[in-house]
């Protein structure tokens, strides 16, 4: 691998910790959110906004932007730390999240820049992807729209409606990925509403299926850069991700879905970012 | 006045866009497997590149509709008023009204439009639910001259509207196409200070009837059309609340939170004066075609009349 390629993994990977450090301290500070699948979308997120899509903080509304949707709202904590790490948002109105008038409600919304859409009922922004990118197709431009979904939220009948509609439309220009973590609020998806077989299920529908680890910043780039645009079919990553990655006590325990910490799990939590960060600070060093 | 029309409203509010969708290609038609009930044959094939097409997938057109939408496209979703204003309700809350895109609904075949089809396929809730959400416009044209006053106002207006229109033609309320037609604000079509008649969409005609019989009874009626449902013209119910000595509210909709509940809501709070408000009761509806099913409730003409007459005696309103 080249050394570019490895700085650029281990800067990432730096950078998704340094996410998801934000994702612990604003929940904690408004004892409020949806730890678990913020977590878990984490590198997914910082891979998008760091490598993959065409943005402009400055200028958040560009014609021509790819188009990033949260399908599944409530991982919202995770999206506004990635939008203020990419300077959308300034860093310290992370702060005010959960708070009374601030412009960070508990399910993303336009008031906030670089956020397209609001959302939060599931099942809803993979047909505004559809929508976005018939449009991209209508006026022949080459921007690209970004749908995260939940794996829970595959139990909604509308996600099959605009699964259909897109590779109808063979909409090439639109990347769903689900975050797989195998957890929804009640416990382990397949015994809540069997999900499987997610592939094969999503091909039949003629998308283009790539199982990838979704926590793995390098795994997740190559998948992003082998996509081909052209081929007349929609896409679908499926991320297979840990629940609450990245703290060892709420890894995959479905009572993290919305779990607030207490200050000793909060300390406990930090500790094992900050160790992580550490070791990538020292790591990055030997490519500078 | 030419009363004799043989085009649906929702006809010529699809002719008329697509002669605008010529000119601009920013103007895009959606729909459900509905190109024959929305008129949209002629639209589908001259501009295939402006139509989507999206089966029977109500949530999904909604969704699509308000992508379009951010993405810049005029966007009008055309179908059945019964499926988006129910099934894709989640879809018109969330996608287009809290999302501020500014699709246009055309709910064709509203109210009881389907008449013998039954329960299922009527809409007699929509207004109510549509005026809940903040920024949504509602707007029912009562004739094919409205109708083609309202397209072109449509296509760059910043907020979502809902327009719902009724399946078959219906008698003219205007002489022709050059009336004064503004979004928000209601006309008077009769004037006088004995009761006002309100209506909005197809009762309007009907509400006109019955104004004119009243007054050729000696009981002078005024008659508003009732164009937007929302936002209501505020004074022009105020006015009719002050100078009149009653209100009558006529709506092929429920009787709970359309027009009677719009106009109620402002009446009891800046001037109280006797109501009535006419429209379909707690009750699934009659079967029938739509006219006897106006008739059923009273909300034709001589329903209309009828009741009036009754009104003004038990409210003491010509003593």
């Amino acid at each position: 691998m080249l050394k570019a390629k490895r700085r650029k993994i281990s800067e990432l990977q730096l950078q998704a910790e340094k996410i998801r450090k934000r994702v612990v301290e604003i929940i904690f500070s408004s004892k409020s959110g949806h730890i678990g699948g913020s977590l878990s979308s984490v590198e997914i997120e910082t891979v998008l906004y760091f490598h993959v899509m065409n943005i402009d903080p400055a200028n958040p509304n560009k014609e021509t932007r790819d188009r990033f949707i949260l399908s599944k709202g409530h991982s919202v904590e995770a999206l506004y730390s990635v939008l203020a790490a990419r300077g959308f948002i300034d860093d310290g109105i992370l702060n005010t999240y959960g708070q009374y008038k601030s412009i960070l409600e508990g399910h993303p919304t336009k008031k906030v820049s670089g956020v397209e859409h609001n959302s939060g009922a599931l099942g809803h922004g993979l047909s505004v992807g559809v929508g976005i990118a018939i449009a991209s197709k209508m006026d022949k431009k080459t921007f690209r729209t970004y749908v995260l979904m939940g794996d829970g939220e595959q139990g909604e009948g509308s996600v099959y409606e605009a699964a259909i509609s897109a590779s109808h439309y063979q909409l090439d220009n639109l990347v769903a990925v689900i975050d797989r973590n195998e957890l929804q609020i009640s416990g382990m998806t397949e015994e809540v509403m069997s999900l499987e077989p997610m592939r094969e299920r999503w091909e039949a529908f003629g998308w283009e299926v790539f199982n990838v680890d979704g926590n793995d910043i390098t795994v997740l780039m190559d998948v992003f850069d082998k996509l081909d645009y052209n081929n007349k079919k929609p896409k679908l990553i499926i991320a297979f991700t840990t629940k609450g990655c990245g703290i060892s006590f709420m890894e995959k325990v479905a009572s993290w879905h919305h779990g607030v910490v207490n200050e000793e799990q909060y300390k406990e939590a930090i500790k094992e970012i900050n160790e992580r960060i550490r070791n990538l600070i020292e790591r990055n060093k030997e490519y500078e | 006045m030419n009363k004799r029309n043989t085009i649906p409203c929702r006809k010529m509010f699809t002719d008329t866009l697509l002669e605008l969708a010529k000119q601009n290609r920013n103007i895009v038609t959606v729909t459900t497997d509905a190109r024959g009930s929305a008129t949209l044959n002629s639209f589908a094939k001259e501009l295939p590149d402006q139509f989507v097409e999206l089966g029977i997938q109500e949530q999904n057109a909604i969704g699509v509709a308000a992508g379009l939408a951010s993405a810049g496209k005029k966007t009008f979703v055309c179908g059945p008023a019964c499926f988006y204003t129910a099934r894709a309700l989640e879809q018109v809350k969330v996608d287009i009204a809290y999302s501020a895109n500014p699709v246009k609904i055309l709910g064709v075949s509203g109210g009881v439009s389907y008449g013998a089809l039954g329960y299922t396929h009527h809409s007699l809730h929509d207004i109510a639910v549509l005026r809940t959400f903040p920024g949504m416009h509602i707007v029912l044209p009562c004739d094919i001259y409205q109708t083609k006053k309202l397209v072109p106002e449509l296509v760059d207006f910043s907020n979502p509207v809902y327009i719902r229109l009724g399946r078959n033609p219906v008698p003219n309320v205007y002489d022709d196409e050059n009336i004064k037609f503004q979004i928000g604000k209601a006309n008077i079509l009769l004037d006088g200070n004995d009761i006002a008649l309100i209506g909005t969409g197809e009762t309007v005609y009907h509400c006109l009837q019955a104004g004119k019989n009243l007054q050729s009874h000696g009981i002078m009626a005024r008659v508003i059309d009732m164009h937007t449902l929302k936002p209501i013209d505020r004074k022009i119910v105020e006015k009719a609340a002050r100078e009149t000595k009653g209100i009558i509210t006529v709506e092929e909709h429920s009787i709970f939170g359309g027009l009677g509940g719009a106009v109620a809501e402002i009446v009891t709070q800046v001037h109280p004066v006797p109501m009535r408000i006419l429209g379909i009761p707690d009750e699934f509806v009659v079967h029938g075609t739509p006219l006897e099913v106006f008739k059923h409730y009273g909300i034709e003409s001589k329903g209309i009349f009828e009741v009036a007459l009754n009104f003004i005696n038990s409210n003491g309103i010509l003593k």
